[in-house]
C-alpha cells in the first residue's frame, strides 16, 4: 500500500489516462487544463487527449500567446487563463426561490446546487496557496459559506509542479510556489525527455493514496527522481518579477500617494484583475422578480471593487475616482487583507497582469509606490473624496 | 388579493429600426406573461387597434432626428406615467447620429433624387435631450432579459437590476478568453457598458460597443491600447464611431483621432 507522502512513483501517459478514467467512474467530474479560444482554460476533461499537449504560454503584461513546442508535454503551460474559483464558487449562485403568501414570502431554502464533486487536474503552487486562501475567508467562524465548503470538501487535488515560470509570475515572491508544498491529494511532476514521458507522482492524503494504488506503477530511479526534484528550482530561476517583501507597508503608508492618479491614467476600471484574480472573492447579492411579483429569487454573483455600484451606499458610491478604486483593490490584496484574514491576498500568480487588457503590473506599481515614498504630497487630499476608504473587501 | 388592474402599455417608434421593439415580441413564452402582466394598450408593431392614453408605461424606441419627432415626445410624455427609453438610438442617437459629425444636407442632395423631399434635423439626438426619462436601457438591439427585468422591476416598484459597469465583467463571467490579450483583437469592451452577456467575444471578436459606455469610461487609456495593437489613427476614431458615436464620452475620444 502507498503511503503518504515520502513514497514516490513512476507512471506513463496511459495510466494518467486511467486515473482520468478512475476518477470518473467514481463520479468525479474531471476538470483539467484544455485548449480554447487561443489559450488554456480549464474545462471538463475525458482523457489526456484533451490536455493542452505541446502548448507552452507566453504570459506577459497585457499579451497572452500560446507557442507550439512540439515536445509532447501536458502540463508545459504556465496556468489557466482563469483559475478554479469559478468551480469553487461560480460566478451566479442562486440562493433561494420565493413565493408570494399572503403578505409575505414562503422561502424555498436552496441548499445544494447539484454539482458532482470535482476532481482538480494540474492545480499549481500559486493556485493551491489561493485556495488556501479561500478555506480562509470562507471558513471563519460565523461566516461559513456552506456552498463552497461542501465542493471543497470535495474536491480532489491533482497538482502538478512547475517546470518553468512564465514571465507574469512571482510566486517566488510571495512565498506561495512554484514548489509544492502540501494541501494537494496527489502531486505530479511532469519528465519529458528524447526517451521518456513519465510522471512522478507522490500522494499527500488517504484519498490521493489510494488513487495510486489503483494504478500500475513503478519504482522511480534515483536519477529521475532528482530531475523532478530540480524543476520547482529551475522554475524559480527563471522568475524576473518580484514583489516588494515590504508592500504591505509601503501600502498602508502610501494611501494619500500622487502615484494613484498616475495608474488610474491608465486603468481602465473593467475589473478584468479582479475577476482573474484567484482569490477575489467578492460578490453582490440581487432580488429579482418575474413580471407577476409572485415569485422572486435571490441570486449571488460575482462583483468588482472596480465596479461604482460596488461602493454604493446611502447618499451615493464613494469611490468614483479610478484612483480610489485601484487603491481600495491594490491596498486589500496586499495590505489589509494580513489584518483580515492573516495572509497575504496575493499568491503571485500574475495573472492580473497578464489579463489587464493596458497591462498594468501590481509588482511595478508597488516599485514606484515605494519609489514615491516621501515625496508623496500627503494630506493635499487629492484622493479627499474618499478618506481611508481603503479598507476591507465586503 | 384582490386582482390589480392592469396597467396600460405602450410603444412607440421614432427614427430606428424597429429591432428594439422587435425584442419584446422576441420575448416568446414570455411575451404571454407579458400581455397579462400589462395591457398592451398602444403598439403599432403587435396591434392595429391603439387605445388611447395615458399609459402607464411608454416603452420609446428611436431617436430625434425630424421636427415630427420632437412635436410626438412631448405629446408621449405627457400621457406616460413612466417614460423608458430602449436601445442605442433611444438612449445615444443611434446610427443615424453619425450625421452629428458631418453636414446632412451634403448627404441628402448626394442620396436622394429629390432631396426636396427630405425633412430632417442637422442632429439625431437621444430621447432624454428633449424630454424627462425614467430609465435608459442600453443596446442595438436591446437584450430582452434586460427588458423583461426592466418590465418586472417597473411593475414591482423596484430597481431593475441592470449593470453599468463594464462588458469585461460579464465576459469574464462568462468564461471568455480576452480577444484583445490572447489574438490582439481591438475590443471595446472595457469600456462598455455590460448588458449583451459578451456575445462577440464568445465567437471570437471585439465588442464594438452597441451598449455604450460604461459609467466611468477611460476611453484615452484604451485608444492607446488600439495604438499599440497596430490601429491608425483613423481606425480608432472609426471604433468609437459605431452604433452609440454621439454618446459623450465616444463622440468626444473620436474626434480626438483622425481628424
Amino acid at each position: 500500500m502507498t503511503r503518504i507522502s515520502g513514497t514516490k512513483v513512476v507512471f506513463g501517459r496511459p495510466e494518467l489516462d486511467r486515473l482520468i478514467a478512475l476518477l470518473r467512474a467514481d463520479g468525479y467530474r474531471v476538470i483539467g487544463p484544455c485548449i480554447a479560444d487561443g489559450a488554456v482554460v480549464y474545462d471538463e476533461v475525458t482523457s489526456t487527449e484533451d490536455l493542452p499537449e505541446g502548448w507552452r504560454d507566453d504570459s506577459q503584461p497585457g499579451r497572452y500567446r500560446l507557442d507550439a513546442t512540439g515536445d509532447g508535454e501536458l502540463f508545459g503551460y504556465g496556468l489557466g487563463a482563469q483559475g478554479w474559483k469559478r468551480f469553487l464558487y461560480p460566478p451566479r449562485q442562486m440562493l433561494f426561490r420565493a413565493e408570494k403568501a399572503g403578505r409575505g414570502f414562503r422561502i424555498q431554502q436552496r441548499d445544494d446546487d447539484g454539482t458532482p464533486p470535482l476532481a482538480f487536474l494540474g492545480v499549481r503552487a500559486c493556485e493551491l496557496a489561493a485556495i488556501g486562501v479561500f478555506d480562509r475567508v470562507f471558513h471563519q467562524k460565523g461566516f461559513e459559506e456552506p456552498g463552497y465548503l461542501r465542493r471543497r470538501t470535495d474536491a480532489l487535488v491533482i497538482a502538478v509542479e512547475c517546470a518553468r515560470a512564465a514571465d507574469s509570475c512571482f510566486c517566488v515572491s510571495m512565498h506561495t510556489g512554484p514548489a509544492l508544498p502540501a494541501g494537494y491529494d496527489l502531486r505530479l511532476n511532469e519528465v519529458v525527455d528524447g526517451t521518456r514521458h513519465v510522471f512522478v507522482a507522490e500522494a499527500g492524503s488517504e484519498r490521493g493514496a489510494a488513487l495510486l494504488d489503483r494504478l500500475s506503477v513503478d519504482v522511480p530511479p534515483p536519477a529521475l527522481v532528482a530531475e523532478a526534484a530540480g524543476q520547482a528550482e529551475a522554475a524559480s530561476r527563471q522568475q524576473r518579477r518580484r514583489m516588494d517583501p515590504d508592500v504591505a507597508g509601503i501600502l498602508a503608508r502610501s494611501l494619500e500617494s500622487n502615484h494613484w492618479e498616475e495608474v488610474a491614467k491608465r486603468c481602465l476600471t473593467c475589473g478584468n484583475c479582479t475577476m482573474v484574480c484567484p482569490t477575489c472573492f467578492c460578490t453582490t447579492v440581487e432580488d429579482v422578480t418575474d413580471l407577476s411579483g409572485n415569485n422572486a429569487e435571490r441570486w449571488r454573483t460575482w462583483d468588482s471593487c472596480f465596479t461604482i455600484d460596488y461602493s454604493h451606499i446611502a447618499g451615493g458610491a464613494l469611490r468614483q475616482k479610478a484612483s480610489s478604486r485601484y487603491r481600495q483593490w491594490m491596498t486589500h490584496k496586499l495590505s489589509t487583507w494580513h489584518q483580515q484574514f492573516g495572509v497575504s491576498g496575493c499568491v503571485g500568480c500574475g495573472r492580473c497582469i497578464t489579463w489587464c487588457p493596458v497591462g498594468i503590473d501590481i509588482t511595478e506599481e508597488a516599485a514606484a509606490l515605494a519609489q514615491a515614498e516621501g515625496t508623496s504630497a500627503a494630506g493635499q487630499g487629492h484622493l479627499a473624496e474618499s478618506p481611508g476608504d481603503a479598507g476591507q473587501g465586503r | 388579493m384582490a386582482p390589480r388592474k392592469r396597467p396600460k402599455l405602450a410603444v412607440w417608434k421614432f427614427s430606428s429600426c424597429d429591432g428594439c421593439q422587435l425584442s419584446l415580441l422576441d420575448c416568446e413564452e414570455d411575451l404571454l406573461a407579458i400581455s397579462e402582466a400589462v395591457d398592451i394598450s398602444y403598439f403599432l408593431e403587435a396591434t392595429r387597434k391603439p387605445a388611447k392614453g395615458p399609459y402607464d408605461i411608454s416603452l420609446v424606441e428611436g431617436s430625434i432626428a425630424t421636427a415630427h419627432d420632437v412635436e410626438t415626445i412631448r405629446q408621449v410624455r405627457r400621457q406616460s406615467r413612466t417614460l423608458i427609453t430602449i436601445g442605442a438610438c433611444a438612449t445615444a442617437g443611434g446610427v443615424q447620429a453619425l450625421r452629428n459629425f458631418k453636414n446632412v444636407k451634403s448627404f441628402i442632395s448626394r442620396v436622394y433624387a429629390h432631396p426636396e423631399f427630405i425633412e430632417t434635423l442637422d442632429q439625431s439626438s437621444p430621447i432624454s435631450d428633449l424630454v424627462a426619462v425614467d430609465f435608459e436601457l442600453r443596446g442595438c438591439p436591446v437584450n430582452k432579459a434586460q427588458l423583461l427585468e426592466v418590465l418586472s422591476a417597473t411593475l414591482n416598484g423596484r430597481k431593475p437590476n441592470v449593470h453599468k459597469h463594464a462588458e469585461c465583467i460579464e465576459c469574464k463571467m462568462r468564461g471568455n478568453v480576452c480577444v484583445t490579450v490572447a489574438k490582439g483583437e481591438p475590443c471595446l469592451g472595457p469600456v462598455v457598458q455590460a448588458g449583451c452577456g459578451g456575445l462577440c467575444p464568445s465567437v471570437g471578436r471585439g465588442c464594438f460597443g452597441c451598449f455604450g459606455p460604461t459609467e466611468t469610461p477611460n476611453t484615452a487609456a484604451l485608444a492607446e491600447k488600439f495604438a499599440a495593437l497596430g490601429l491608425d489613427p483613423r481606425d480608432i476614431q472609426r471604433q468609437f464611431r459605431g452604433l452609440n458615436a454621439n454618446a459623450e464620452a465616444f463622440r468626444k475620444e473620436s474626434e480626438r483621432h483622425g481628424n
